[in-house]
């Protein structure tokens, strides 16, 4: 029988031939991904009755969505996390500075093809990018995995999306992601199995095409999967934590829906305030005043992406009245963004250079906007109030856009400049 | 719990997490009675503050979209709010509702029908929505998720697995 990524994953999980869209299976993920709220979680398992985590081994921890602390309070958060850590003996725990959960996941091996990574944090399809299935989850099953190991997972439908073609110079995973939720709708993918495939996707490379799983959250998606090629096999040599087994979708497997994309028809897109889903070509919103720009995030604080924002402000000065933050994915990017002489650029144009972590990207610290404001970021979100204060406007565009932008003081395309 | 009668609250689609409980409260506000006061802020100011327990919300398409804090679903049913029937839910947050012992009902014909503020009965045994507007029938829970509604949620409900695999 035919199966998709999703069908074909979750059967091999829960010890089965075959699943089908709908099957309720009971699965053991390889990771059990949490960052900040790991306190929280740790308190929820308690009430279960747990003392000692099933599976240590099976955790990732990571403190990055408030680091390092902005305030006492978020401080005691991240103490209480040491010592649960330190008491659990937990292996895998990332501390304040190395970086954004989903970023790390991947640089340390420990997303890899054919595993199943659950984790309390709605971006957790970016694992996908490896070949790994990867679904958020919330915080009650996270410690329900926590004291017994296993979760119930509803099969997905699944979707496919082909993309062919090249891209033009300067267009992004970013500016496709864009064009497609913003065909489809924030729910065009509610509760399904995202694929890509297609000659577009193989020749990305890894860093761009994380963006794709990462913003499939956008658009509902449970989980967003890549076929791993060579590319992923090699950057894990000598990485992966794991011996594993890539998981490929049979060629005949039942979508429930499929679309086609030429990648030569993608143009630079914005996603405007305040659903990712408004979506416009930036051509439609260029001019618009700009008060801060913030590249980083999970989708796109890599160094291809501080690369393609160092080149657009090389010899350039962030306009007066117009503040841009740069926050590297990971102190892996940082350094290398460092000796590559990006952070050097950034600097010299005036921009300001934060440690790793989620920053601003949900209203937690290092440079949220004032009320009135207008920010352009390379994040997944902009929701209202998403960045702190609802009285202000979010523009989601690629890395370059932004830095273009910040020189400019208002939104334009780097062509442009 | 099986009815619930209470007044309705009404909303569009695409209600995200981030107006249902505001990110900047995620590390701050920990415990679970204070997420009431907070919920709906970015959305319906009034809605914490008027908020009776039993009162039932009515979404759009694709409730609770965005990020996957369950305070967005405890700062509901802390307040003992009856339930939520939209259009349809966003996948973590429906998982949230379950997983809360909240009732999250998928019924596009009653949330067309239902108009704000009036007061209406929702029957969880009969799988029925009585309204002004007349009587809506909505799918049942998912036979594997029953266990952990009629446990009270999935806390209890891993407390009782717990228990057994420890004796």
């Amino acid at each position: 029988m035919a199966q998709t990524f999703a069908e074909k994953i979750l059967a091999k999980k829960a010890g089965l031939d075959h699943t089908v869209p709908g099957q309720i299976v009971e699965i053991t993920p390889d990771v059990a991904l949490s960052h900040d709220n790991t306190a929280p979680i740790y308190g929820i398992f308690q009430r279960m009755g747990g003392e000692r985590v099933y599976a240590p081994k099976m955790h990732a921890i990571f403190i990055d969505h408030a680091a390092p602390a902005p305030t006492t309070k978020h401080a005691e958060n991240h103490r209480i996390i040491r010592e649960i850590v330190a008491d659990q003996g937990i292996e895998y725990f990332f501390d304040v500075g190395r970086g954004i959960c989903h970023q790390v996941l991947v640089e340390e091996g420990l997303a890899l093809p054919g595993e199943v990574v659950l984790g309390s944090d709605s971006h957790t399809p970016h694992a996908g990018v490896m070949g790994a299935f990867g679904a958020g989850i919330g915080r009650s099953e996270m410690a329900s995995i926590w004291a017994v190991g296993s979760l119930w997972l509803r099969v997905p439908e699944s979707m496919k999306i082909t993309v062919n073609g090249e891209f033009h110079p300067g267009v992004t995973a970013k500016d496709l992601a864009l064009k497609v939720i913003g065909d489809l709708g924030a729910d065009g993918a509610l509760y399904m199995s995202v694929e890509w495939h297609g000659e577009a996707i193989e020749t990305l490379d890894l860093s761009q095409r994380a963006t794709l799983p990462n913003m499939m959250a956008e658009m509902g998606a449970k989980n967003s999967y890549i076929p791993p090629d060579e590319k992923v096999i090699a950057f894990l040599d000598g990485r992966a934590k794991r011996t594993f087994e890539a998981v490929y979708p049979d060629p005949d497997a039942n979508y429930d829906q499929s679309y086609s994309y030429d990648a030569g028809t993608i143009e630079p897109m914005i996603a405007c305030p305040h659903t990712v889903d408004n979506v416009k070509p930036l051509s439609a919103v260029a001019g618009t005043n700009v008060d801060q720009a913030f590249l980083g995030t999970c989708t796109n604080g890599r160094l291809d992406d501080l690369a393609a924002a160092a080149e657009v402000l090389k010899g350039n000065k962030i306009a007066t009245g117009t503040r841009m933050v740069v926050i590297p994915a990971s102190s892996q990017v940082y350094l290398d963004a460092l000796k590559a002489g990006h952070i050097e650029t950034f600097l010299e144009a005036g921009a300001i250079i934060e440690s790793p972590g989620c920053g601003p990207c949900m209203g937690n610290h290092m440079g949220v906007p004032a009320v009135g404001e207008v920010s352009i970021s390379t994040a997944n979100r902009n929701f209202r109030g998403r960045m702190g204060t609802k009285e202000s406007d979010v523009y989601l565009a690629s890395p370059a856009v932004v830095a273009a932008s910040a020189v400019a003081g208002e939104i334009v395309h780097p062509k442009d400049l | 719990m099986s009815v619930i009668k209470g007044r309705v609250w009404k909303y569009g689609d695409n209600v995200n997490t981030d107006v249902i409980f505001p990110g900047k409260y995620t590390y701050t506000v920990s415990d679970p009675k204070e997420m009431p006061q907070y919920a709906l802020e970015d959305l319906d100011p009034k809605f914490a503050k008027d908020m009776q327990p039993g009162d039932i919300i009515i979404g759009g398409t694709n409730w609770g979209c965005g990020s996957s804090r369950e305070q967005a679903v405890v700062c509901l049913s802390e307040a003992n709010l009856g339930a939520i029937i939209a259009k349809s839910f966003a996948r973590i947050y429906y998982r949230n509702c379950l997983n809360n012992a909240l009732p999250a009902l998928t019924c596009p014909e009653a949330v067309d029908a239902i108009e704000n503020g009036e007061t209406i009965e929702v029957d969880l045994a009969a799988g029925e929505i009585r309204c002004a507007a007349g009587t809506f029938k909505f799918p049942p829970l998912p036979g594997a998720v029953m266990d952990i509604f009629a446990a009270g949620g999935l806390i209890d409900y891993t407390r009782q697995n717990l228990e057994k695999k420890k004796i």
